[in-house]
Protein backbone atom coordinates (compact mmCIF):
# COMPACT_ATOMS: atom_id res chain seq x y z
CA UNK A 1 0.00 0.00 0.00
CA UNK A 2 1.63 3.29 -1.44
CA UNK A 3 1.70 5.81 1.62
CA UNK A 4 -0.35 8.77 2.01
CA UNK A 5 2.02 11.53 3.08
CA UNK A 6 5.54 11.51 2.37
CA UNK A 7 8.23 14.13 4.47
CA UNK A 8 11.81 13.58 2.64
CA UNK A 9 14.61 15.62 1.41
CA UNK A 10 14.45 13.71 -2.27
CA UNK A 11 13.01 14.74 -4.90
CA UNK A 12 9.79 13.21 -6.38
CA UNK A 13 8.76 12.30 -10.31
CA UNK A 14 4.99 13.76 -10.52
CA UNK A 15 4.35 11.42 -13.25
CA UNK A 16 5.43 8.39 -11.24
CA UNK A 17 2.82 9.53 -8.21
CA UNK A 18 -0.12 10.08 -10.58
CA UNK A 19 0.79 6.41 -12.10
CA UNK A 20 0.73 4.97 -8.70
CA UNK A 21 -2.17 6.50 -7.14
CA UNK A 22 -4.37 5.84 -10.19
CA UNK A 23 -2.82 2.22 -10.99
CA UNK A 24 -5.26 0.13 -8.83
CA UNK A 25 -8.50 2.00 -9.31
CA UNK A 26 -10.60 1.73 -12.28
CA UNK A 27 -13.19 4.23 -10.86
CA UNK A 28 -11.11 7.20 -11.20
CA UNK A 29 -11.31 9.59 -14.13
CA UNK A 30 -10.18 12.43 -13.23
CA UNK A 31 -6.74 13.26 -11.08
CA UNK A 32 -5.65 16.96 -10.13
CA UNK A 33 -2.15 17.94 -9.14
CA UNK A 34 -0.62 20.89 -7.94
CA UNK A 35 3.19 21.33 -7.36
CA UNK A 36 5.06 24.29 -5.27
CA UNK A 37 8.47 25.25 -6.06
CA UNK A 38 10.69 27.13 -4.71
CA UNK A 39 10.91 31.01 -6.31
CA UNK A 40 14.18 33.18 -6.58
CA UNK A 41 12.46 36.01 -4.94
CA UNK A 42 10.11 36.90 -2.12
CA UNK A 43 8.96 39.92 -0.69
CA UNK A 44 10.98 42.24 -3.17
CA UNK A 45 14.29 39.99 -2.40
CA UNK A 46 16.60 37.99 -4.04
CA UNK A 47 16.17 33.79 -2.89
CA UNK A 48 19.61 32.02 -3.35
CA UNK A 49 18.50 29.11 -1.24
CA UNK A 50 16.24 27.83 1.17
CA UNK A 51 16.09 25.38 4.01
CA UNK A 52 12.82 23.59 4.89
CA UNK A 53 12.31 22.97 8.65
CA UNK A 54 9.89 20.59 10.03
CA UNK A 55 7.83 18.75 13.68
CA UNK A 56 8.70 15.25 12.61
CA UNK A 57 6.01 13.12 13.85
CA UNK A 58 3.23 15.97 13.76
CA UNK A 59 3.93 17.03 10.34
CA UNK A 60 2.74 13.85 8.78
CA UNK A 61 -0.47 13.52 11.16
CA UNK A 62 -1.47 16.64 10.57
CA UNK A 63 -1.29 16.02 6.86
CA UNK A 64 -2.90 12.91 7.47
CA UNK A 65 -5.81 14.34 9.62
CA UNK A 66 -6.15 16.89 6.41
CA UNK A 67 -6.54 13.90 3.73
CA UNK A 68 -9.44 12.18 6.04
CA UNK A 69 -10.65 16.11 6.30
CA UNK A 70 -10.84 16.00 2.36
CA UNK A 71 -12.33 12.49 2.26
CA UNK A 72 -15.44 13.59 4.60
CA UNK A 73 -16.11 16.82 2.10
CA UNK A 74 -15.19 15.73 -1.24
CA UNK A 75 -16.25 12.79 -3.49
CA UNK A 76 -12.52 11.66 -3.64
CA UNK A 77 -10.88 8.65 -4.39
CA UNK A 78 -7.47 8.80 -3.01
CA UNK A 79 -4.79 11.89 -2.38
CA UNK A 80 -1.23 11.82 -2.01
CA UNK A 81 0.86 14.48 -0.35
CA UNK A 82 4.77 14.86 -0.68
CA UNK A 83 6.36 17.36 1.19
CA UNK A 84 10.69 18.05 1.12
CA UNK A 85 12.56 19.70 3.91
CA UNK A 86 16.27 20.67 4.08
CA UNK A 87 18.09 22.33 1.36
CA UNK A 88 16.59 23.29 -1.58
CA UNK A 89 16.75 25.08 -4.16
CA UNK A 90 15.34 28.16 -6.90
CA UNK A 91 13.35 26.07 -9.56
CA UNK A 92 13.36 23.07 -6.96
CA UNK A 93 10.16 21.31 -6.24
CA UNK A 94 8.96 21.56 -2.61
CA UNK A 95 5.44 19.98 -2.26
CA UNK A 96 3.07 17.85 -4.13
CA UNK A 97 -0.78 17.37 -3.75
CA UNK A 98 -2.26 15.11 -5.86
CA UNK A 99 -5.89 13.75 -5.57
CA UNK A 100 -8.30 11.44 -7.66
CA UNK A 101 -12.08 11.14 -8.41
CA UNK A 102 -14.49 9.98 -10.86
CA UNK A 103 -15.12 13.84 -12.39
CA UNK A 104 -12.88 16.32 -11.94
CA UNK A 105 -14.83 18.86 -10.05
CA UNK A 106 -14.66 17.28 -6.55
CA UNK A 107 -10.50 16.94 -7.94
CA UNK A 108 -10.02 20.29 -8.17
CA UNK A 109 -11.46 21.38 -5.05
CA UNK A 110 -10.05 18.91 -3.24
CA UNK A 111 -6.44 19.73 -4.24
CA UNK A 112 -7.40 23.47 -3.55
CA UNK A 113 -8.16 22.22 -0.04
CA UNK A 114 -5.87 20.03 1.18
CA UNK A 115 -2.97 23.22 -0.12
CA UNK A 116 -4.71 25.87 1.56
CA UNK A 117 -4.64 23.61 4.63
CA UNK A 118 -1.25 22.51 4.41
CA UNK A 119 -0.18 26.55 4.42
CA UNK A 120 -1.64 27.44 7.42
CA UNK A 121 -1.95 24.15 9.64
CA UNK A 122 0.88 21.87 8.97
CA UNK A 123 4.30 22.46 11.09
CA UNK A 124 6.49 23.33 8.26
CA UNK A 125 8.88 26.63 8.18
CA UNK A 126 11.07 28.06 5.52
CA UNK A 127 13.91 30.11 6.12
CA UNK A 128 15.24 31.88 2.97
CA UNK A 129 18.97 32.69 1.59
CA UNK A 130 19.33 36.71 0.56
CA UNK A 131 21.93 39.03 -0.05
CA UNK A 132 21.27 40.73 2.93
CA UNK A 133 21.58 37.25 5.22
CA UNK A 134 19.19 34.80 6.47
CA UNK A 135 15.41 35.29 7.04
CA UNK A 136 12.51 33.09 8.48
CA UNK A 137 9.77 33.75 6.20
CA UNK A 138 6.74 35.69 7.31
CA UNK A 139 3.50 33.75 6.89
CA UNK A 140 0.99 35.13 4.83
CA UNK A 141 -2.43 36.60 6.12
CA UNK A 142 -3.93 35.61 2.42
CA UNK A 143 -3.35 32.02 3.50
CA UNK A 144 -5.27 32.41 6.40
CA UNK A 145 -7.89 33.75 4.31
CA UNK A 146 -7.93 31.00 1.90
CA UNK A 147 -9.02 28.48 4.31
CA UNK A 148 -11.53 30.59 5.50
CA UNK A 149 -13.50 30.28 2.19
CA UNK A 150 -13.75 26.52 3.25
CA UNK A 151 -15.08 27.68 6.80
CA UNK A 152 -12.17 26.23 8.79
CA UNK A 153 -10.46 29.23 11.35
CA UNK A 154 -6.31 29.27 10.40
CA UNK A 155 -5.27 31.79 12.86
CA UNK A 156 -1.78 31.38 11.70
CA UNK A 157 -0.52 34.48 10.47
CA UNK B 1 4.13 18.14 39.64
CA UNK B 2 3.72 16.95 35.45
CA UNK B 3 6.74 16.13 33.42
CA UNK B 4 6.78 17.93 30.23
CA UNK B 5 9.15 17.73 27.19
CA UNK B 6 8.78 21.42 25.29
CA UNK B 7 9.72 21.98 21.99
CA UNK B 8 10.98 24.65 19.83
CA UNK B 9 11.28 25.42 16.13
CA UNK B 10 12.22 27.68 13.54
CA UNK B 11 13.04 31.37 14.88
CA UNK B 12 12.47 30.56 18.82
CA UNK B 13 14.43 27.27 18.74
CA UNK B 14 17.41 29.26 17.33
CA UNK B 15 16.90 32.16 19.53
CA UNK B 16 17.06 29.76 22.94
CA UNK B 17 19.85 27.88 21.13
CA UNK B 18 18.05 24.55 22.07
CA UNK B 19 15.08 22.73 20.35
CA UNK B 20 13.93 20.69 23.46
CA UNK B 21 13.80 20.86 27.52
CA UNK B 22 12.36 19.16 30.12
CA UNK B 23 10.51 20.39 32.61
CA UNK B 24 8.84 20.13 36.00
CA UNK B 25 5.79 22.52 35.88
CA UNK B 26 2.78 23.14 38.09
CA UNK B 27 1.39 24.80 35.29
CA UNK B 28 -1.77 23.17 34.13
CA UNK B 29 -2.81 24.27 30.37
CA UNK B 30 -0.66 25.63 27.98
CA UNK B 31 -0.87 29.05 28.67
CA UNK B 32 0.55 28.77 32.22
CA UNK B 33 3.51 26.95 30.94
CA UNK B 34 4.25 29.85 28.71
CA UNK B 35 3.97 32.26 30.93
CA UNK B 36 6.46 29.83 33.14
CA UNK B 37 8.53 29.77 30.61
CA UNK B 38 8.85 33.64 29.94
CA UNK B 39 9.96 33.73 33.62
CA UNK B 40 12.89 31.63 32.81
CA UNK B 41 15.63 33.47 31.17
CA UNK B 42 15.57 36.62 29.11
CA UNK B 43 15.90 34.81 26.01
CA UNK B 44 12.49 33.28 26.46
CA UNK B 45 11.22 36.45 28.12
CA UNK B 46 11.74 37.63 24.65
CA UNK B 47 11.03 34.35 22.21
CA UNK B 48 7.81 33.60 23.86
CA UNK B 49 6.49 37.00 24.68
CA UNK B 50 2.48 37.72 24.72
CA UNK B 51 1.32 39.16 22.17
CA UNK B 52 4.44 38.11 19.51
CA UNK B 53 3.16 35.66 17.01
CA UNK B 54 4.03 32.23 19.06
CA UNK B 55 1.66 29.37 17.63
CA UNK B 56 1.77 26.12 20.07
CA UNK B 57 0.62 22.62 19.87
CA UNK B 58 -0.28 20.10 22.71
CA UNK B 59 0.75 16.16 21.87
CA UNK B 60 1.93 16.89 18.39
CA UNK B 61 -1.76 19.03 17.71
CA UNK B 62 -2.58 22.57 17.52
CA UNK B 63 -3.32 24.51 20.09
CA UNK B 64 -6.58 26.82 19.06
CA UNK B 65 -6.48 27.85 22.64
CA UNK B 66 -3.49 28.13 25.45
CA UNK B 67 -5.69 28.73 28.31
CA UNK B 68 -8.12 25.84 27.64
CA UNK B 69 -5.39 23.07 26.63
CA UNK B 70 -4.81 21.47 29.86
CA UNK B 71 -1.33 19.22 30.30
CA UNK B 72 -0.74 16.24 31.91
CA UNK B 73 2.33 14.16 33.09
CA UNK B 74 4.02 13.25 30.03
CA UNK B 75 2.70 16.13 27.62
CA UNK B 76 4.90 17.21 24.60
CA UNK B 77 4.18 20.59 24.28
CA UNK B 78 5.74 23.08 21.21
CA UNK B 79 5.98 26.44 20.90
CA UNK B 80 7.40 27.72 16.99
CA UNK B 81 6.79 30.83 14.76
CA UNK B 82 3.52 30.65 12.48
CA UNK B 83 3.96 28.41 9.56
CA UNK B 84 5.20 29.13 6.45
CA UNK B 85 5.41 25.27 4.28
CA UNK B 86 3.65 24.05 1.10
Amino acid sequence: MQPRVSIQTEDFDLSAEVQRLRATDKGVGAVCTFVGTVRDRNDGQPVSAMELEHYPGMTEAAIEAMIDEAHRRFDILGARVIHRVGALQPLDQIVLVAVTSAHRGQSFQACEFLMDYLKTQAPFWKKEQTPEGARWVDARVSDDAALARWGIEARNA
Amino acid sequence: MNRIQVRYFASIREALGTGSERIETSAATVAALRAQLIDRSPAHAQALAHGKAVRSSLDQRMVADEATAALHDGAEVAFFPPVTGG
